[in-house]
């Protein structure tokens, strides 16, 4: 099977370049606004979407991205409104990978089955459910391989030499190199050494490995994105949404463009990583 | 009797019978109560609840542990915790006879204090040097700073804003006995909040912080660990009960929120089929609206806080905030185990109102002298209904778990006194 995602990091290999991936919140701060910003990303320069599926508990986010899911559920959000948007999206895109990004309860409410063929049918092409570690892959990690989409996990500072297999083993698509202990919107940790944990993650996949938590510049993109095969940028995009509210936390004309010119400028940076790494 | 789901009986615990179909043998390796519990945690957090989980094996069969645990319970808190028989209740409900473990009477005045200890001496055992831990009623905040002030760690409190404020009695002994208490303003400041906010902390601060979880709940080896350091209630109540009247008592009651008090009195009598069990539930202001708590009798499995278990949710899978009048039952989720065993129909789960708990907190106050907290107060509640449709010679026992010193002022501003 090959999806979306495996198609992009193939074509950026190529080009010789790391992916930006992008998250924002579905439904922040309305269901048309959000939808504006996911279509303006892929322009602005974003490789791959993360989507993000609201949930009223986000044990491992900060508060930026809390509030975007409190703004995105007070608006209606829902998951059936968040698969809406990615069918809304692929209507007019079809290669830009789209991931959704979140926790597992509303996907169990929905039902399991039922959700990866509807997730499918919508255009998605891979899952990031936090609260899902490899000793729960029987949940959610096997059937969705089972009906087409990747499975992306989450490595981070705390899994050892001795956990890395068990996390690497049934992912697909990416690996998503969680830079930091603690809660996305946190500061930026050391990039040494998140430059040497991604090394040695190589060592044992042949999987892309895209960076995030914490990445809020082109600066940091461009460092990171010397060695990473991508960076995620997740908080400052949201804060970017929130900061172009009216006090109301209705969009603005300003909001999907400011999404946009700040994605513009994340994009240089991953631009930018290997011709500085060449020189 | 039945019971399914199990797999592997008894490779848990040593000490449990190994009889068939018992309903003392989980969990399963995996943190299984039947389709209920697991681990549903962020990668972060993975191998800290590994390691836990192999100390605590450890430490369940390391006599030395057991043995500091004991000197603990009887020198600090003052256990066992006498069993109290209620003469003027029983007279005045006019059925079954009354007792009640007496549990309020625990050094901090709650049966909190007996996770605490076996969890601090386990902390100390993994060299972490620093404790947080999530509160409600904030029992569970005071247990957890004393054993922190007692074994000289720094502690941090997570606490719902709305939570700090009615159980303000509780946030000042916090303070004094030396933990910082950080007030969760996130939806309606309540237990499910403070949760997530120490969950935040703990996945940011992996290398020297124990999260001492306060009730049976959470990922494995949670439930387990605490269910297992809170059954001291019910392993006292079985001899005291058999060596005062001979025989076992024919039901038990006690509160849930999270579980914990419940199921320490509950599951040393599991295997006891002619104990009946009642798990009383926060009622709120009735199940017909919004304003409860009762996961079990009016939620559906859902995971939220590192297992499956009973929520009260939306069609969309957001948990819903509830309400409860006692900030210890406050919580929109219940410990794996009982809905495992509320499935399996071992135990009833019935639900209270906030009125009905309030009524029961005065009579019992009046007519034997003591203050219950809100939380036990559900479960009297329930023991007034109960008592008197049961004959003479029947026996109720119900966990008296906390004392109500902390929530006067709640009660005192529904009843219209300034204090
Ligand atoms: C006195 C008392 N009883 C009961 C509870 C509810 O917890 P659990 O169900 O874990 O016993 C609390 C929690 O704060 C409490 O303080």
């Amino acid at each position: 099977m090959t999806t979306r995602i495996d198609t992009k990091f193939a074509s950026l290999k190529a080009e010789g370049r790391p992916a930006l991936v992008t998250y924002f919140m579905g439904g922040d701060p309305d269901y048309a606004t959000s939808l504006a910003i996911m279509k303006a990303l892929p322009g602005a320069g974003s490789d791959v979407i993360e989507l993000g599926m609201a949930f009223s508990d986000p044990m491992a986010d900060g508060p930026a991205i809390q509030l975007a899911g409190q703004r995105a559920l007070k608006a209606g959000q829902s998951l059936v409104r968040t698969l809406d948007l990615a069918r809304d999206f692929r209507k007019e895109d079809d290669t830009t990978p789209i991931v959704l990004m979140g926790y597992y309860n509303p996907i169990y409410i929905y039902g399991v089955e039922r959700f990866l063929v509807d997730a499918k049918a919508a255009g998605v092409d891979g899952l990031i459910v936090v609260d899902l570690p490899p000793e729960m892959d029987d949940e959610l990690c096997i059937p969705a391989m089972a009906a087409g989409l990747n499975f992306i996990r989450l490595a981070t500072p705390t899994t050892d030499a001795k956990r890395l297999p068990a996390v690497l083993h049934n992912t697909s698509g990416f690996v998503y190199y969680v830079s930091m202990n603690g809660i996305t919107g946190s500061a930026i940790a050391d990039t040494t050494k998140i430059e040497a944990a991604v090394r040695r993650i190589k060592q044992h996949t042949d999987l892309p490995i895209c960076v995030g938590f914490g990445v809020k510049t082109a600066e940091h993109a461009r460092v990171i994105g010397q060695y990473a095969d991508g960076v995620v940028v997740g908080t400052a995009i949201v804060n970017q949404i929130a900061l172009s509210l009216d006090a109301e936390n209705r969009a603005t004309a300003d909001t999907v463009q400011s999404v946009a010119t700040m994605v513009r400028g994340l994009a240089t940076g991953v631009r930018a990583a290997r011709l500085a790494a060449a020189e | 009797m039945k019971t399914t789901g199990m797999q592997q009986p008894g490779v848990y615990d040593v000490d449990q019978p190994t009889q068939p179909n018992s309903y003392r043998t989980g969990p399963d390796e995996q943190g299984m109560f039947g389709i209920y519990g697991g681990r549903f945690v962020a990668e972060t957090l993975m191998p800290l609840i590994l390691e836990l989980e192999a100390e605590w094996e450890k430490a369940k069969s390391d006599p030395a542990f057991k043995a500091e645990l004991e000197n603990l319970n009887t020198h600090y808190t003052g256990r066992p915790s006498p069993l109290y028989f209620a003469e003027r209740l029983t007279e005045h409900l006019g059925g079954a006879k009354v007792y009640f473990k007496r549990d309020e009477l625990n050094h901090t005045g709650s049966h909190k204090i007996n996770n605490c200890l076996g969890q601090i001496l386990l902390a100390k055992r993994m060299g972490k040097t620093r404790i947080i831990a999530e509160t409600g009623a904030g029992q569970h905040g005071v247990a957890s700073a004393t054993v922190a002030a007692r074994f000289g760690f720094p502690c941090e409190v997570y606490m719902g804003a709305t939570d700090v404020e009615r159980q303000a009695p509780n946030v000042f002994r916090m303070k004094l006995l030396g933990a910082k208490v950080n007030p969760v303003t996130a939806g309606h400041g309540t237990l499910k909040d403070a949760m997530n906010e120490a969950l935040r902390d703990w996945v940011t601060n992996v290398d020297d912080t124990y999260y001492l979880i306060g009730t049976a709940a959470g990922p494995h080896p949670y439930p387990e660990m605490v269910r297992e350091f809170q059954s001291v209630i019910g392993r006292e109540t079985r001899e005291q009960m058999l060596a005062t009247e001979g025989r076992l008592p024919d039901m038990l009651v006690a509160a849930v929120g999270g579980g914990s008090n419940a199921i320490g009195l509950f599951h040393p009598f599991l295997d006891d089929p002619t104990v009946r069990m009642v798990g009383v539930e926060a009622g709120g202001k009735g199940l017909d609206g919004e304003e409860h708590c009762a996961s079990l009798t009016s939620g559906s499995p859902g995971v939220l806080h590192g297992n499956r278990t009973y929520l009260l949710q939306d069609g969309d899978g957001q948990i819903k905030e509830g309400h409860s009048i006692s900030a210890g039952l406050d919580y929109p989720g219940i410990g794996p185990e009982h809905s495992w065993l509320k499935d399996s129909g071992r135990v009833e789960y019935v639900p209270i109102l906030d009125t009905e708990a309030l009524e029961a907190f005065q009579l019992l106050t009046r007519i034997e002298g003591i203050i219950p907290a809100l939380e036990p107060s559900h479960a009297l509640a329930e023991v007034i209904k109960r008592a008197p449709k049961m004959g003479k010679d029947q026996i109720i026992v119900m966990n008296l778990c906390g004392r109500g010193d902390k929530d006067i002022f709640t009660v005192g501003k529904i009843l219209g006194v300034e204090l």
